[in-house]
């Protein structure tokens, strides 16, 4: 089991980054520019580490721990949750899938007092939209969890993952899952991870304030959680054994692979929309939720 | 022969030696009414003692083999006094005393600038004690009589001490309508219980069991009589208008005890209560669980929204009891459904909410109370910077805050599991509305969770973090040394409970054996729950990160003093630190009803160049000012008709008993003649 762990870690260590490149590749493409290497936000994280950080003396030890439960959260996370076929969630209990969304809950109750830590009326805003819009989206993760739950009489995500089965329901839970994950991560159409000053914004806005080593945890922190998230996104859509090792680590990253692609491509073609439409999406998401429920209730 | 009952080992042994010194609390700082700090101190140690005391007869009970009892039959009153304690009851005594013995250290300090004025300190202690005296005797009474004298005792006690700022005018109208909220609740519980004796033959709780051949008709009224009576103590929806404005007037150790406790007794003699009835229609857990959500959903909402911090833990209270009844209801409904499962899962999360609640909500309230306590002000428009100022209370009120938002690894996560994990089964396992339903109740629970996070969000980033908003938040100091351990001991339990889940379930065993038919272990369909793996992972995980962090940033840090980036704008000052009012408004335009809007009152001038400005918001709680208010407006100018019969004068009070006595004669004569 101990390997089963550091196997889980490692990858999610080595590899989550490369998500973030690929979606910034992806949009580059589509807007006719070369964009920066894929591997651009290892060298950004890396050099994040080597310089130093300014804190303001109006923060405390909470300003501090934000961006350290930004990585260590994905990290547990992740022993959680199945990677495709290829590796068995390492940690696994009924009940646990309540575990998971908490864990992130815990993240960003520190990164919300981190930002009010600044004492910037700048960053107390964001703290504000980013505690009020995950009220909306975390309803749609459970009722995904409880359409699973139903599908596969399991409890655990490792068995609620890796059950086998389609069908419009399991369609529709997908659906969903996808827009929590870009509503998780800060994606468009809900946030734009890619300016800072903008009076709309809502995650960049809260770890304004962090510098050097601070700011690279966040962004590794980041870029984890919407690997973690896009792993459960692909157990979904892939639960089964093709029974070949090579052929399932293939399938497996040719689906994440597949799905960072089409957040850059969502990111290409559409505008951040404006934050009065933004609970409107999620309470959209919630009630397509609703309907993949009611379709089991058959 | 009444000694003997002090010299057992058993559970109700040290109860009543824990009684006694209780009584010894209460009356001894009468007897120092000349040396204000005896006074202060004796009060303070035999409480404590007392609860100390408490504290090991709960847990003996707890982990007994069978029921503790004495019974004294008591001849004038025709009735067996009789104090029991079963599992039931020592689940509910463990949390009293350990929130008491908290909240006696914590007071002594908080009132100690109070101690030259010996009068209110003896006044204090006094009814502190019967307080714990009466909580301990509601929750041990084995009838009915001794229930309501001790249920009386409870409500008049605290009424006193949420009048300690007697000279205040707000408090003591908080009183009062506390005061009226209960004793209207109590009248319901009277009705219950005579209907109960009358049914049964005796007051006895032993005797109720005769209930069982009631009608079903029947049964539902009773259960209506018990969710008032009980319900309007414990601040179940819509009768829960009076704590937010008693919490606020008590003072803060009062407010921790209220809140975390007091309250938790009427949850208590709802479960007491409850297996006594025949078995209920579905209709009755139908409505328990929608006025759990409903007041669930409200409490959390208006906590989101109040500027003064002890109103809004106090609405978070109701929130959380509102909960507790919501996991009853899915008990009720469980039984009745034959899901046997996910009622006892839901029983379970029920109790366990029970135990939760009381830790960090005393843990809480003592931390508002701190902050009260250094600035002078409840109010989110004075407070500000104040972790930095004090350290310790301001961390231990981050972690309640973490706990009662049910972020692991702390307590309150265990009991959101129990509650979230039995509405998940339902869904997975029934079909049709029920299955439906569900979905419905599982994502207001998360919705409400939501909130939850948003209010303990808002509450310690606005009163703790960023720049002191007022002079009397930038020379805060922090509090003294036994309000510290107060908070600590709560602190801990928080996260014993949270990291070590085992414990509390073993605790709960007992009591939920009790209501539940099936046993504990065949609820472990949810084979248990952080296993020692996932706690291993995380301490490494956070060990490993943390060394990490420290060793690398340790010369990382610039020197220097820096502000906070202002965007380019050079002289920030502290206005525009991010207000509690800023922190709600987005959440309000987008997610609130329009009922639960503050009302803004904004002065201006209307020169050219205006001089000075005014912005005042407020929000009262709407089901009082429109419904109770109006209500009760209208009940006593009706009543007012009637006052001419209260003519005051005693001949005419004679003669009314002279006409009831003929009446009742009357009566009798007209009943025995046809009889015959």
């Amino acid at each position: 089991m101990a390997l089963n762990i550091f196997s889980h870690l490692l990858l999610l260590l080595l590899v989550s980054p490369l998500l973030a490149g690929i979606i910034s590749r992806v949009k580059a493409i589509i807007g006719g520019r070369h964009g920066a290497p894929i591997l651009q936000l290892y060298f950004d994280i890396a050099k994040l580490m080597r310089k130093d950080m300014v804190l303001s003396d109006t923060t405390t030890w909470v300003f501090g721990a934000g961006p350290i439960l930004a990585v260590a959260v994905p990290l547990l996370a992740s022993v959680l949750i199945p990677f495709g076929s290829i590796s068995t969630a390492p940690v696994s209990f009924s009940g646990d899938f309540v575990l998971f969304a908490y864990l992130f809950g815990l993240s960003r109750f520190f990164t919300i007092l981190a930002a009010l830590d600044t004492g910037s009326s700048f960053e107390g805003m964001g703290a504000a939209r980013e505690a009020t819009f995950s009220c909306l989206a975390e309803p749609t993760m459970f009722i995904v969890f409880m359409v699973l739950a139903r599908l596969t009489g399991d409890l655990s995500l490792a068995g609620m993952l890796s059950a086998g089965g389609a069908g419009i329901p399991l369609f529709l839970a997908a659906v969903c899952l996808f827009i929590v994950l870009l509503a998780e991560n800060c994606r468009i159409p809900f946030d734009d991870p890619n300016t800072h000053l903008e009076l709309t914004m809502i995650h960049e806005v809260m770890v304004l304030d962090h510098s050097g080593p601070n700011l690279g945890l966040i962004e590794y922190g980041a870029a984890m959680k919407l690997f973690v998230l896009a792993v459960v996104l692909a157990d979904v859509i892939l639960p089964t054994s093709t029974g070949s090792v090579w052929l399932d680590i293939a399938r497996f990253s040719g689906l994440i692979l597949a799905l960072t692609v089409s957040i850059g491509l969502v990111e290409s073609a559409m505008a951040r929309l404006r934050m009065v439409r933004v609970p409107q999406l999620l309470v959209g998401t919630a009630l397509l939720s609703f309907f993949s429920f009611i379709l089991l209730l058959r | 022969m009444f000694f003997n009952y002090f010299t057992g080992n058993s559970a109700i042994s040290t109860f009543l030696l824990a009684c006694l010194l209780l009584l010894g609390g209460a009356i001894l700082p009468i007897l120092f009414l000349r040396q204000n700090r005896a006074a202060h101190l004796s009060g303070m140690i035999f409480s404590a003692a007392g609860c100390l005391a408490g504290i090991f007869s709960a847990i003996k009970g707890l982990f007994a083999e069978s029921a503790s009892l004495v019974s004294i039959p008591w001849l004038t009153g025709g009735i067996n006094l009789s104090l029991k304690i079963d599992g039931l009851a020592a689940f509910f005594l463990l949390p009293i005393f350990v929130v008491g013995f908290a909240a006696a250290l914590y007071g002594y300090s908080y009132l100690q600038h109070d101690v030259p004025r010996v009068r209110k300190i003896v006044f204090h202690w006094f009814f502190f004690n019967i307080l714990m005296l009466s909580m301990a005797a509601v929750v041990t009474a084995g009838n009915g009589l001794q229930f309501l004298i001790a249920w009386e005792g409870m409500s008049i006690s605290s009424f006193f001490l949420v009048c300690y700022d007697y000279e205040k005018e707000e408090v003591c109208r908080a009183g009062w309508l506390y005061f009226m909220a209960t004793h209207i609740g109590v009248a319901f519980l009277f009705f219950f219980f005579l209907t109960a004796a009358n049914t049964s033959g005796s007051l006895d709780f032993s005797s109720f069991d005769a209930l069982h051949s009631l009608s079903p008709a029947m049964a539902g009224g009773l259960f209506i009589l018990i969710m008032l009576g009980f319900g309007s103590k414990a601040g179940l929806f819509p009768m829960h208008v009076w704590l937010p404005e008693a919490h606020p007037a008590a003072p803060s150790h009062i407010s921790a005890l209220m809140s975390g406790v007091m309250i938790k007794t009427a949850v208590y003699g709802f479960l007491r209560m409850l297996p006594f009835l025949p078995p209920l229609p579905t209709w009755c857990a139908v409505l328990l669980i929608a006025i759990g959500l409903c007041g669930a959903l409200f409490g959390i909402s208006m906590a989101a929204s109040q500027n003064d911090i002890k109103r809004s833990l106090a609405y978070s209270t109701v929130e959380n009891i509102n909960l507790i009844f919501l996991g009853i209801g899915l008990w009720l409904f469980g039984i009745n459904a034959g899901l046997p499962v996910v009622a006892g899962i839901a029983l379970i999360g029920a109790l366990l909410h029970v135990w939760n609640h009381a830790f960090f909500k005393g843990l809480l309230f003592m931390g508002a109370g701190s902050l009260l306590h250094s600035t002078g002000s409840r109010f989110f428009a004075k407070f500000g910077g104040l972790l930095k100022r004090m350290p310790f209370s301001g961390a231990m009120l981050i972690l309640g805050s973490a706990a009662i938002a049910g972020l692991p690894p702390l307590n309150g996560f265990v009991s959101e599991l129990y509650l979230y994990m039995s509405v998940v089964l339902m869904g997975q396992q029934t079909h049709g509305i029920m299955a439906f339903s569900s979905l419905l109740i599982l994502s207001l629970m998360i919705l409400i969770g939501g909130l939850v996070l948003f209010t303990v969000c808002r509450m310690t980033g606005i009163a703790l973090l960023g720049e002191p908003r007022a002079p009397e938040a930038e020379n805060a100091a922090e509090s003294a040394p036994l309000m510290l351990v107060g908070m600590a001991i709560l602190s801990f339990l928080c996260i014993l409970a949270g990291v070590v889940p085992s414990v509390m379930l073993a605790a709960v065993a007992k009591p939920a054996q009790a209501l539940h038919t099936s046993t504990v272990a065949d609820l472990h369909v949810l084979p248990f729950l952080l296993t020692w793996q996932w706690t291993a992972i995380s301490v490494a995980v956070l060990c490993l990160l943390g060394g990490w962090l420290w060793l690398s940033s340790k010369n990382k840090i610039s020197e220097g003093n820096f502000p906070t980036w202002g965007c380019g704008f050079q002289k920030p000052n502290r206005r525009m630190v991010y207000s509690a009012a800023g922190f709600t408004q987005f959440a309000q335009d987008t997610l609130f009803a329009d009922s639960l809007s503050p009302h803004n009152e904004i002065v201006t001038s209307p020169d050219l160049f205006r001089k000075t400005g005014r912005f005042t918001q407020s929000l009262g709680d709407p089901l009082f000012n429109r419904f109770f208010a109006p209500l009760f407006a209208n009940l006593s100018s009706r009543a007012h008709r009637f006052h001419k019969l209260q003519a005051g004068k005693l001949n005419i009070y004679l003669l009314y008993i002279f006409i009831a006595t003929i009446l009742l004669i009357g009566l009798d004569i007209y009943q025995n003649l046809r009889g015959v």
